[in-house]
C-alpha cells in the first residue's frame, strides 16, 4: 500500500500468547499478532477457526484465559466493549446491530456512549459523511436502506468516536461488487489517517486487494503470518483449510437438455412489513444445467423461493410449469411429489424443525418422494436408513439420527438438509444460499453434489448472494433486483462489472436503489 | 340547564376513561420495551384493594393512591422476575398474573366488602368550579390531571429523550441493544415497574374515586380494554388518549341510556357496548393493516436471555 506505516513506534495492538477455552473446545490457543497504526491487517480463517472469539476478546466481549494485550505499548485489560471503545477500538459487526424501525440518526445516537445533543450530533454526522464522501440520509428509516447503506451507519457510528483501531467482521458478505469497491476506498482512507484496521474475512481475493498483512488461523491456532500480496490465493486457502482445495469438476455438454422448470409472468405481493413484490418473473431451467440467481439480500429472493416451493400460490396455474405440467396453484406437498424440491435460506425453523430429530426432519420432506410413511404410518427403519445414508454421504457431524436439528451447527445442518433433498433425486432443485456459513471444505462438497445432480439430468436453480459461488457453479446467470429478474445469460458472456451493475439496480427504477447505484 | 347536563356527562366520561388511560399508558411503555404483560387486570385489582385498604385504615385517599401504586409495582415484579430472570412465557405468566390478582384482591378485600370511604375529591377549591363550564376544567380530582400530564410526559420521554430512545431500541431489537451494551433486562424491569404502578393507580381509581366502596372484581375487565387500547393506539400516547376517551364515551352513553330509561334495547346488551366497540375497532384496525407496516415493537413478547 502507499500509505506510510509508522514503522518505528510500538504496535497499536499486540496480542501475546492469548488462549481461551470453552467447555469442550479450545477456541484460541497461544495466539500472538500485532497491528501497526495505518496497517490493514487481515484475520483469515474458516468458520470455527477462532476468529470471532479472538475479536470478542479484543473488543472486550469476552476475557482471555491466558496471554496479554498491549495497546500502544502499554499492557491493558479490556473488561467490556465500553472499555474497548474508550481505548479507541471500534467494531463493525457482520450482523449489524441496527434497529429497523428507527431512523439513521437515532441508530447512530444509540451507538454512542455519551448523550449528544440532537443538533450537535447531526452536525458531527454530516461532517463525517462529508469527509469520507459517504452517501447516507440521516433521516431515513433503516428498513428502507440497502445493506451497503446499513453498513455505512455502523461505520459512521465507529468513525464518530475517532477510533484508533477499527475491526471489520466479514464486511463484504452481502455487498455488491461496486459497494465492496466503495467500502475499500473508505477503509483505505481511514487507514491513511493512521487508524489500524483488523479485517476479518475468508474471501482471499479481497484480502489480496486490500490488506498489508495477514494472520491465518486454523483450529484456534495461528498457522501462518504472511503478506497477502506476495502469496497466491491457492496457497492461502490451503493454509486456511489445512488440506488441498477440491476443484469443482463440471461435466461437458451442460444445459442442452429439455426444459424442466418454466416460470412465466409470475407476480406476487411481498410479505409485510418489509417484503418485496415479485414483478413478472420469468425464466427456464433445463435438464443438466445450473441456473444462478444473483442479487443483494431483500430483493425478492425469499418471495421467489416461497412462490416456487408452493408455500404461496401463484395467481395463474400456468405461471409455473414443471416438466410441462402447470403447478402454479398447487401446494408444496404435491409439488414435492411431482419432483420439485426446495431448500430455503433459513435452516432452523424453515428448512428444518429445530426441536425435531434429524430422522423426523427427513420424513417431513422426503415422504413425498420416498416410501418413508406408507399409508400415513412412519416406517422407522426406512427413515433411519435414509437419514443414516444422508449423514454418511454428506459427512454430517452429529451423534446420530436422533439428534435434534437445533443441536447441529449451521454448516452441519445445511449439509444434512442438502443431503435430504438431493437424496430424493428431484427433477428440479431450488436452493437458496446453499453454502452460507458452511466451511470451505464442506461448501466445495455441497457444490460438487449440486453439479453431480445436474449432470444426472435434474435442473438446479441456485439463489445466492455469494457471487463467487455462482460464478463457480452456474451455467447461466440472472440477477434479481427489486423483485424483477433479468434475462438469464450464459456465464461466459458476463463480466463481474456487468453483474455488479445489475445487482446494484441500474436497470431498476425504484428510489431505494439509487444510493446503491451511486456507490 | 342543558350545559349543566352536558358538563355532568363530560365529567362522567372523563372519570370513566381515566383508569383505562392510566393502565393502558403503563402497558404502552411496557410493550415499547418489548414485553407483553397480559396481567394488567390483575395488577389493577391488586392496586384497587391495596388503595382501598390503606385509605380505609388511615382515612387518607392520598396514602391510598401511593399504596395502590406500590401494590401494582409489587404485583408487576412477580411477573418481571418470572419472565425476565427466569424467562418464563410472557403470555402464560401474564394470564396467570390476572388470575392471581383476581384471587388475591378477593381474599384481601373479603373484610372490606360493603365498607365505604370518603371519595377522592376535586383538587381545586369549590370557588373555581362554580360555573358549570369552569367545573369541566377545574372540577376533576388529582388523578385525572396526573393521567393527562403522564400522556404528555410519556410521549415526550419516548420521542425526545435519550432514555426513551434506548427503551424503544430494547423493544425493537433486544439482541442489538445488548450487543451495543445496554442492560436489556434492567431496562425491562424498569418498564414493567412503571406499568405496574400505573395499573395499580388505575385500579385504585375505581375503589377510591368511581365507587368509594369495596366489591369483588371491581375493575370489571377494564384491564383487558386497556390492553386492546394499546394496539388500537398503535403504541402512540396521543392516540391512546383519544382511544381511552372514546371508550369512556361509549361507557357513559351506556349509563345515560340506562338512566334515560331506554327500554327497546336490553340493558345486558347495552352493557356489552364498550366491549363490542373494542372488538369492532380492533377488527377495523387489522383490516386496515394488510398493506401497511406493523407498528408493534419488533421484539414484543419474545423472551430474551443474554449469552
Amino acid at each position: 500500500m502507499t500509505q506510510p506505516l509508522e514503522r518505528n513506534g510500538p504496535p497499536r495492538l499486540a496480542l501475546a500468547h492469548v488462549s481461551k477455552s470453552f467447555p469442550g473446545v479450545k477456541a484460541n490457543e497461544d495466539i500472538s499478532l500485532s497491528v501497526r497504526p495505518g496497517e490493514i491487517h487481515a484475520l483469515l480463517g474458516e468458520n470455527g477457526a477462532g476468529k470471532s472469539t479472538l475479536v470478542k476478546i479484543i473488543y472486550g466481549v469476552q476475557q482471555a484465559d491466558e496471554g496479554s494485550i498491549a495497546w500502544d505499548g502499554q499492557q491493558v485489560s479490556i473488561p467490556s466493549p465500553k472499555a474497548a471503545r474508550r481505548l479507541g477500538i471500534g467494531m463493525v459487526f457482520q450482523h449489524f446491530s441496527l434497529f429497523d424501525a428507527m431512523t439513521v440518526i437515532e441508530n447512530i445516537a444509540l451507538g454512542l456512549d455519551e448523550a449528544v445533543d440532537r443538533d450537535e450530533l447531526k452536525r458531527r454526522v454530516a461532517a463525517v459523511l462529508d469527509s469520507y464522501s459517504l452517501p447516507l440520509d440521516p433521516e431515513r428509516e433503516v428498513h428502507t436502506l440497502s445493506v451497503g447503506e446499513r453498513q455505512r451507519i455502523e461505520i459512521v457510528r465507529c468513525l464518530l468516536q475517532k477510533p484508533k483501531l477499527l475491526i471489520m467482521d466479514e464486511p463484504t458478505s452481502v455487498l455488491t461488487p461496486q459497494e465492496v469497491e466503495r467500502l475499500f476506498e473508505t477503509l483505505r482512507q481511514i487507514a491513511g489517517q493512521g487508524c489500524a484496521i483488523l479485517y476479518i474475512s475468508h474471501k482471499l481475493h479481497e484480502i489480496k486487494a486490500l490488506c498489508d498483512s495477514a494472520t491465518i488461523l486454523r483450529g484456534g491456532r495461528v498457522v501462518a503470518t504472511c503478506d497477502p500480496k506476495a502469496e497466491t490465493t491457492q496457497r492461502m486457502a490451503e493454509l486456511m483449510i489445512g488440506a488441498e482445495l477440491r476443484q469443482i469438476e463440471h461435466s461437458a455438454g451442460a444445459g442442452a437438455g429439455a426444459v424442466r422448470l418454466s416460470v412465466a409472468g409470475l407476480s406476487l405481493a411481498g410479505e409485510p412489513p418489509f417484503g418485496t413484490d415479485l414483478k413478472q418473473v420469468g425464466f427456464e431451467a433445463r435438464a443438466g444445467e445450473i441456473l444462478g440467481i444473483a442479487g443483494v439480500a431483500g430483493n425478492g429472493q425469499a418471495e421467489l423461493l416461497t412462490a416456487l416451493s408452493g408455500e404461496r400460490l401463484a395467481e395463474r396455474n400456468d405461471a409455473i410449469l414443471l416438466d410441462g405440467k402447470p403447478i402454479g396453484q398447487i401446494g408444496a406437498g404435491p409439488r414435492r411429489a411431482l419432483g420439485l424440491a426446495c431448500v430455503p435460506e433459513e435452516r432452523n425453523g424453515h428448512a428444518a424443525v429445530p426441536d425435531f430429530s434429524l430422522a423426523d426432519n427427513s420424513v417431513l420432506t422426503a415422504r413425498h418422494r420416498l416410501p418413508l410413511a406408507p399409508f400415513g404410518f412412519i416406517s422407522q427403519s426406512d427413515v433411519k436408513r435414509f437419514s443414516d445414508a444422508v449423514i454418511k454421504r454428506f459427512d454430517v457431524r452429529t451423534t446420530g439420527t436422533s439428534a435434534l436439528a437445533r443441536s447441529l451447527s449451521g454448516g452441519n445442518l445445511q449439509k444434512f438438509i442438502m443431503g435430504r433433498e438431493i437424496g430424493q433425486q428431484p427433477s428440479v432443485l431450488v436452493v437458496s444460499q446453499p453454502t452460507w456459513g458452511v466451511d470451505a471444505g464442506a461448501a466445495a462438497a455441497i457444490r460438487q453434489e449440486l453439479v453431480d445432480l445436474a449432470a444426472k439430468g435434474s435442473a438446479v436453480v441456485v439463489i445466492s448472494q455469494d457471487l463467487d459461488e455462482l460464478l463457480e457453479l452456474a451455467d447461466r446467470l440472472c440477477v434479481i433486483n427489486e423483485g424483477r429478474l433479468s434475462v438469464p445469460r450464459p456465464i461466459a458472456s458476463l463480466s463481474i462489472k456487468e453483474i455488479g451493475l445489475m445487482m446494484g439496480g441500474v436497470h431498476g427504477t425504484a428510489p431505494g436503489s439509487g444510493a446503491a447505484a451511486h456507490a | 340547564m342543558t350545559s349543566a347536563i352536558l358538563v355532568s356527562i363530560l365529567m362522567t366520561l372523563v372519570a370513566a376513561s381515566t383508569p383505562i388511560l392510566l393502565a393502558a399508558l403503563g402497558e404502552l411503555v411496557v410493550e415499547k420495551s418489548g414485553v407483553l404483560n397480559l396481567g394488567v387486570e390483575g395488577m389493577m385489582l391488586c392496586g384497587a384493594v391495596a388503595g382501598f385498604a390503606v385509605a380505609f385504615s388511615t382515612g387518607s385517599t392520598g396514602l391510598g393512591l401511593v399504596a395502590a401504586a406500590i401494590a401494582g409495582i409489587a404485583t408487576a415484579m412477580v411477573f418481571a422476575v418470572l419472565t425476565l430472570s427466569l424467562t418464563a412465557n410472557q403470555v402464560a405468566t401474564g394470564l396467570a398474573l390476572t388470575i392471581f390478582g383476581v384471587g388475591a384482591s378477593s381474599l384481601i378485600g373479603a373484610g372490606f366488602v360493603g365498607k365505604t370511604i370518603t371519595r377522592l375529591g376535586p383538587v381545586f377549591p369549590e370557588s373555581l368550579s362554580g360555573h358549570p363550564w369552569l367545573r369541566a376544567v377545574f372540577g376533576h380530582d388529582i388523578v385525572v390531571y396526573l393521567s393527562l400530564a403522564l400522556v404528555f410526559g410519556v410521549g415526550f420521554f419516548l420521542r425526545r429523550t435519550r432514555a426513551g430512545l434506548i427503551l424503544r431500541a430494547v423493544g425493537e431489537n433486544d439482541a442489538s441493544a445488548h450487543a451495543i451494551g445496554y442492560p436489556v433486562i434492567a431496562i425491562r424491569y424498569g418498564a414493567i415497574a412503571f406499568g405496574g404502578a400505573l395499573a395499580g393507580l388505575g385500579g385504585a381509581y375505581f375503589s377510591l374515586a368511581l365507587t368509594p366502596m369495596w366489591a369483588d372484581r371491581l375493575t370489571a375487565g377494564r384491564g383487558w380494554i386497556a390492553l386492546a387500547l394499546v394496539v388500537f393506539a398503535a403504541w402512540k400516547p396521543g392516540r391512546l388518549l383519544l382511544g381511552a376517551y372514546l371508550f369512556g364515551a361509549v361507557m357513559t352513553l351506556e349509563l345515560q341510556a340506562k338512566a334515560a330509561g331506554v327500554t327497546w334495547l336490553a340493558p345486558e346488551l347495552l352493557a356489552t357496548a364498550p366491549y363490542l366497540a373494542t372488538i369492532a375497532v380492533l377488527t377495523m384496525m387489522s383490516l386496515g393493516r394488510k398493506t401497511g407496516r406493523l407498528d408493534a415493537p419488533a421484539c414484543l413478547g419474545k423472551p430474551f436471555s443474554a449469552s
